[in-house]
């Protein structure tokens, strides 16, 4: 059978499955819609929010980017993970025991102001946009070459995909349908490494196998990669740092802060039963996500030598381009890998000197989905990667989609300008919402302004910049009043959407940055990518600045915040 | 002990044990991932140097022990300060 049958039926097969899953357990009721009633396990909780994190950036795009910055790529592993830790610790637990659907609604209250609500609506929204624009980016790249078409036709068919997948289920089919596609990722993704790593080093545990010897050398795989690197002219894998030491720190915080404010993850913490599990369901969410994570950096250092060493093969010349392996036609076809013959020889040179350099473009974003045809494993491998992609990214988008819509129908409708419509309008609004944001995020799709993972992190940064300083403010401060928090978020997002405009763009159209994307314009060196945590330090400043000179919370704001502190039930702010 | 005052010496347990863990986590990724890690990266364990071990492994094998650690401790905090569900 060829591949790409055989893709199709894994592809299909797996997509019935959660279509079957999520109409078996579909949504009756809006409380069911946003939080699955409440009722959801620990750690079939942490499963479904290890899925509902890993996104297309985490699948598809992550190693691409380690395969190419080597240790630079360090930020998004501990950026993405260590989120958790601030997760779990410093909010998960206070915003359970408040116990409410979503996260400006708690702003909401918590300000005692409905501006700050809707500061807080604004900011979700923006940061969520941002994030789909990234999944979509993942999701073009997935489907393009599954259907063997351009990039452009990859991503308008998955739109559509996402609109009828997303817009059917709501949370309570989301839940049920990510624990599936939480296993279909993790196999897909573990699978081919462990293939790989038993290949190139006789161990079938990638995270050991990174760190072993190559079969039959006295090599370890690391030095290996580093010299294989270094004469081709590219810097070396294990040390070399991304831009400044600085600029490292800066990253890695902004997307940890991120994680931590992030809507569509903090409302996973809603869905279980007491404030205990929620502390729990954090530790769970992270063991299955760093399952995958722990993978990535050996299959991004395993994908990077085995490229070059099947286009450069040790002691041999350069392979013909007449002789370039299937894989490599295929991924031509997309757009996303271009060749030029610079010297005529008919032979690819992949250089790191742009003179000499033939690979005009390799989509760093390709690296993962083509690993397994690189390393020749077997057809149903490679259909399997295609599934875990596809799965990976539409679990993701749909529960960002999730929560914007849950912003737009229960903050913004219900919560502020219409309080009496029926929870059947709420729903319907919902869905009107979600379609709304897939055609803005896929429009924006077909130029994102960074690969997948770096498209992601600017959400991360805008999260990290608006919502998380006013949680935590929330929990940690009975200080901090509306007019505090409500300045600190507008300051926070302003400053990092600003910075990030103006280097990257206006809604990220390229043409209209007023200044170039280029270091020596950037502040202290700090790239825009990595601009949230800078801007979540002026949103902690304004607020404690505005905060001093203003009045102080009123007497039950007080009380709601001692209140949120325990997790016991007591006095006259509790809410359930 | 009154009501109000077991609750505050309970969320000044909880602030202490956060404090703690938060000085680890921040250790185990900033300081030994990235601005140690020349100094660390002397030292191997197989074909791993250690700064880039942490960078890629380590930090996120000590992320998953500081949570379940701290979901322990709290546990045993709600229930000597009897402040349970």
């Amino acid at each position: 059978m060829d591949l790409q049958t055989l893709t199709f039926i894994v592809v299909g097969l797996t997509f019935a499955m959660y279509i079957g899953i999520a109409f078996w357990a579909r949504a009756g009721t809006t409380s069911e819609f946003y939080v699955a009633g409440g009722g959801v396990h620990p750690v079939a909780n942490g499963m479904a929010t290890a899925a509902d994190w890993m996104s297309a950036a985490s699948f598809i795009s992550m190693a691409g980017l380690i395969a190419f910055f080597g240790y630079g790529g360090s930020v998004f592993l501990m950026g993405w993970t260590g989120g958790y830790v601030l997760l779990a610790v410093l909010l998960a637990p206070y915003l359970r025991k408040y116990g409410k659907f979503t996260v400006p609604e708690f702003i909401g209250d918590r300000y005692y102001s409905r501006l700050a609500r809707i500061v807080a609506v604004i900011c979700l929204i923006v940061a969520s946009v941002t994030y789909v624009i990234g999944q979509m980016k993942g999701i073009g790249v997935a489907f393009s070459r599954f259907l063997e078409v351009r990039y452009e036709i990859g991503l308008v068919v998955g739109m559509g995909i996402v609109f009828f997948y997303a817009v059917m289920g709501g949370m309570k089919g989301i839940t049920y349908t990510q624990i599936a596609q939480y296993c279909v990722l993790i196999c897909a993704y573990t699978i081919p490494a462990i293939f790989i790593s038993l290949n190139l080093t006789g161990t079938p545990i990638p995270q050991i196998g990174l760190g072993s010897m190559m079969v039959g050398t006295e090599t370890y795989l690391l030095d290996r990669l580093d010299q294989v690197v270094t004469e081709l002219g590219f810097n070396e894998y294990t040390t070399t740092s991304r831009l400044s030491t600085l600029n490292t720190f800066v990253y890695t915080l902004s997307l940890m802060i991120g994680t931590a404010g992030l809507p569509h993850v903090i409302i996973r913490f809603f869905t279980v039963p007491k404030v205990s599990d929620a502390r729990v369901s954090a530790g769970w969410a992270l063991i299955f996500i760093t399952l995958l994570y722990t993978t990535a950096p050996a299959v991004a250092a395993m994908a990077r030598l085995n490229l070059h060493e099947t286009i450069q093969p040790a002691g041999q010349e350069n392979l013909l381009y007449e002789e370039r392996p299937d894989w490599f036609r295929k991924w031509e076809t997309t757009g996303l890998l271009q060749f030029e013959d610079k010297n005529g020889d008919g032979r690819i040179s992949y250089t790191a000197d742009p003179a000499t350099n033939e690979m005009i473009k390799v989509d760093k974003d390709i690296m993962v989905l083509a690993n397994p045809e690189i390393a020749s494993l077997p057809n149903w491998v490679i259909a399997l990667v295609a599934a875990g992609g596809l799965a990976a990214a539409l679990s993701t988008a749909a529960g960002l989609l999730l929560a914007i819509a849950s912003a737009i129908s229960h903050d913004l409708l219900k919560g502020v300008f219409r309080p009496n419509i029926t929870e059947k309008q709420e729903l319907t609004a919902s869905r009107i919402a979600m379609a709304g944001a897939i055609l803005l995020a896929g429009y924006l799709g077909f130029n994102p302004p960074d690969f997948a993972a770096g498209t992601v992190a600017l959400a991360f940064g805008l999260a990290a910049s608006s919502i998380f300083p006013a949680l935590m403010m929330g929990v940690y401060s009975k200080r901090i009043n509306k007019e505090g928090a409500i300045a600190g978020m507008i300051a926070g997002i302003t400053v990092t959407l600003l910075y990030v405009f103006q280097h990257k763009g206006v809604m990220f159209i390229a043409s209209t940055a007023y200044l170039g994307d280029m270091s020596p314009n950037w502040f202290l060196g700090i790239e825009p990518n990595a601009f949230g945590a800078v801007g979540a330090v002026i949103n902690f400043a304004v607020a404690f600045a505005v905060s001093r000179v203003t009045q102080a919370p009123p007497e039950r704001i007080q009380h709601l915040v001692e209140d949120i502190r325990v997790p016991a039930a007591a006095g006259s702010a509790q809410i359930h | 002990m009154a009501d109000s005052e077991k609750r505050k010496a309970y969320w000044r347990a909880n602030l202490r044990l956060t404090l703690v863990l938060l000085v680890i986590w921040f250790s185990i990724s900033y300081l030994c991932g990235i601005v140690f890690v020349e100094q660390l990266n002397a030292i191997r364990i197989g074909g791993y140097k250690l700064g880039f071990w942490f960078a890629q492994q380590g930090s996120m094998y000590g992320f998953i022990a500081i949570i379940f650690f701290y979901a322990s401790r709290m546990a045993a905090l709600d229930r000597k300060f009897d402040v349970n569900e």
